[in-house]
Formats: C-alpha cells, structure tokens, sequence
C-alpha cells in the first residue's frame, strides 16, 4: 500500500458517512477510485487500512489511510485548499461548524436507528426525539440558505445524506418531515440542486429498501 | 450580554473533560477567569452560552461562546498561535483528531460498561473488552514518554482523563485494568502525564473526586431500576 499513488475510497452504496466524503471529493473536483466493500465479508484492505474500527469510509491518499468520515472531510478540506473551502476561515464560525457537525454525529444515526428498528412505545420515543434534534438544527439553519451561510459547507454536507433516509424513517415511523420540520425539507431540496449532492445521495425508495433489508435481518417486523 | 473582553471557562471542579480545557489554556499561556458551576442549578449564563446540550465545558471568548472540550482545543490552537497544541501537517492531525475520536467514544463507552455493571458476568466481559482497548492504547505509546513524543502534546490532553479518572474509577467500582506488568508503556505514562509540571496541582483533590464519583455512580444505578 505505502508508495501508491492516487485517491482511494473504500465504501458502502448507502452510507450516508461515505457520501459525506463522496460529497466533498466531489465539490473539490478530485479524482478517485471508488471501491464497494463487502461488509459481511470484509476484505484484507479495509481491515488493514481501519485495523482499529474496521469500518467505512476509508480514504486511501498516496497510500496513507484516513478514517471516520468527518476526520476525512477535513483532511480533504486541507490537502484540496484551491477550491470549494467546506469549513469557514474564521477560527469562531470552525468552531460552530465543528459543534453542529459534532452535534448530528453524535444524535442523529443512533436516534434514526431506533426509528426504524424499535417498535410501540420505544419507536414513538424516538420518533419525539428525532423531531426535536431536527427542530434544534431548524433552529441553527434559521433562515439562511445554508448552514454555513451563503455557500454550502461543513454542516450542511455533515447532514444532507440522511435527507435521502427520510422516506424510509417516514414510513416507518409514520409521520412527516414536511410537516414537522420544513425548513429542513426546503435545505434538502436547494443542497440537491447541487451536483455533488444530487449524484451522490441514494434513492430514497432505494434506501427504504435497504432498511426493509436490514429489519429482516434484525427480526424487526 | 455584554461582548466583555478576555476568556471566561465555565465548568465543574470534578469534570475532566473542563480540566482537559484548562491544561490547554495553560500550555498556551491563556489568561482566563473561571466560573464553577452547579450542575444541578445552571446558572442563567451558562444556559443562554450553550443552550443545546447546557453543558460544561463551555469556553467564552470576547463574549462569544465555543462549546465540546475536542472543539475548544483546536479553537484555542488556531487563535493563540504560541506552543501549538496539534499537528501542523494535514495527515498527521487526521492521525491525531481519529486516536481523539477513539478516547471519546471507545475508550469512555468502555470505561463506563464496566463502571455501570451491577452483575459479576456483565462485568468480567466488560473488563476483558476495557484490557482490549487498553492494550491498542499500550501499543501507541511503545517507545514513547507523552504520545507528544518528548512533551505534553494534543493526544495526551486527549487521554489525560485516563491518567487519574480512570484510577479513581477503578476504586469506586472495585475494579482494576491498569497493570505495568501487562501495559507497561500505558502505565509509565500515566505516571509521566500526573508528575509533569503542566498537569501537577492542576488534577481535582483525589478524596474530595472519589466520594463525587461514588455518589455519581450510586444516583446513576438508583436511576437505572
């Protein structure tokens, strides 16, 4: 691996982590190797590129591995400094950038993931939650036309794959995102009028699919 | 609130996550007023500064706030440019703010399996997965006094929680993983990281953390049932 030269990414169609690098690969203009990982049967690369967690995303740049998809974003934002800045140059507005994208990593997959696996009370309890992490991102997107502003940045691509799973927590939660939080909806249409995002994210029936997949293989009726 | 000048820290005496913040503004020469906080009666400040999680630490700036221990470190290291706290090369700081990920989530989620455990079963597994993790962070600090290298550098900020929280951890809830014999790298470090200078007379009072952290652990399993 060490002496390779070029762009590597190791990755899952669906991941919403991995498109978050996919998105900011793409806003740079970089060129790179996409490779789909077998996660019931994961290859000798992605085990010695993330020894420690195993998982994807993997960025592989000139044979040096980077994990954990924000860690990547910046990494990617440093090395690719010509174009398309994704954090903010100004050491407060980084701060709040890397607080919100902080803030949806550490709410928004676990409280999803209960959404469509649980059922009852428990999927009706995390249903109240995920409305009300999204309530309080409403609130931080206010009336801009991105998070970071005027141009798309560091929170907005921290956030926008899972707008592609909104049909599947809908459906299996039973309610609205439209109706509960649609300046969110709104942010998630203008992001997908931008090429980096609309070629990126997954279908959402295909996602919905996905999910449907994952409930059988978790005995979730 | 009025744009005051200077640096504010919000925190609590018992917190490593604020002392983590304070060994930094330390390193780097930071002048700073310290507010203690109440946890169980915020004050009016703390609430308005960080309204989202209502969490210390929270660092005030000029009057603008900047909240999460991990999020501060790089703040102050990018306005206070004196003794840089990470790496200047971009791969390197990736390296550095993924091993700062693994102590958050890994390393704290395994450290509180085996504190939270009430059943003997529940906890030998979670010991052996803590001696697990341990052993990873053991390997890191092979042939090196701080994973700074030859100083207190970011990672060891990172991990200093480990250096005396998990200690006292250990002596609430009868357990014990730290072992020179099997991760002598990891325990010489911890010996290294509470005797250097920046750290020593800035660690809470060990009896007065114990008995906070006794009456944490029985409040918490209380809650539990």
């Amino acid at each position: 691996m060490a002496g390779e030269k070029g762009v590597v990414l190791l990755d899952l169609w669906v991941s919403p982590f991995g498109q978050r690098v996919r998105i900011a690969l793409a806003e740079k203009g970089v060129d790179y190797e996409y490779k789909e990982q077998d996660l019931m049967n994961k290859s000798e690369l992605l085990l010695k590129s993330n020894p420690v967690y195993k998982k994807i995303p993997v960025l592989l740049h000139d044979g040096k591995s980077i994990c954990e998809s924000l860690i990547i974003v910046q990494y990617i934002d440093e090395v690719w400094s010509n174009k398309a800045p994704l954090l903010p140059a100004e050491p407060l507005a980084r701060a709040n950038a890397r607080f919100w994208a902080d803030f949806i990593d550490k709410k928004v997959y676990e409280c999803a993931t209960r959404l469509w696996k649980l059922k009852g009370e428990e999927q009706e309890v995390a249903k109240k939650e995920f409305i009300e992490i999204f309530k309080l991102l409403e609130g931080e997107l206010g009336d801009k036309t991105f998070f970071g502003g005027e141009s798309f940045g560091f929170v907005d691509l921290a956030l926008v794959p899972f707008v592609a799973w909104f049909y599947a927590y809908e459906t299996c939660a039973k309610f609205s995102m439209e109706e509960e939080c649609p300046k969110i909806v709104a942010w998630g249409k203008r992001c997908m009028e931008r090429e980096s995002v609309s070629k990126t994210l997954s279908d959402p029936t295909k996602v919905y699919e996905f999910v449907l997949f994952l409930k059988k293989r978790f005995g979730v009726e | 609130m009025a744009a005051g000048k200077g640096v504010k820290l919000y925190g609590m005496w018992a917190s490593p996550a604020v002392r983590r913040v304070e060994w930094a503004l330390k390193k780097k020469g930071i002048k700073y007023e310290y507010i203690e906080e109440d946890l169980s009666n915020k004050s009016f400040e703390l609430l308005q500064y960080n309204p989202i999680t209502k969490q210390v630490p929270v660092l005030v700036h000029d009057g603008k706030p900047v909240m999460e221990s991990l999020v501060i470190l790089e703040y102050i290291d990018e306005v206070w440019k004196g003794n840089p706290i990470l790496p200047k090369d971009a791969y390197e700081r990736a390296k550095a703010q993924f091993w700062a990920s693994f102590s958050e989530d890994k390393c704290r989620d395994a450290v509180r399996k085996v504190y939270f455990a009430e059943e003997e079963d529940t906890k030998m597994k979670a010991m052996e997965h803590l001696m697990e993790i341990i052993r990873v962070i053991d390997q890191e600090l092979k042939g090196k006094k701080f994973f700074g290298g030859e100083s207190i550098g970011y990672l060891d900020l990172v991990f200093g929680w480990m250096a005396f929280w998990l200690g006292i951890a250990e002596e609430v809830a009868s357990f014990k993983v730290v072992d020179s014999k099997k991760f002598p790298n990891f325990t010489s470090w911890i010996n290294n990281f509470i005797n250097d200078p920046l750290i020593r007379g800035n660690l809470p009072p060990r009896d007065k953390t114990l008995e906070f952290f006794r009456n944490f652990r029985k409040l918490h399993l209380a809650s539990c049932k």
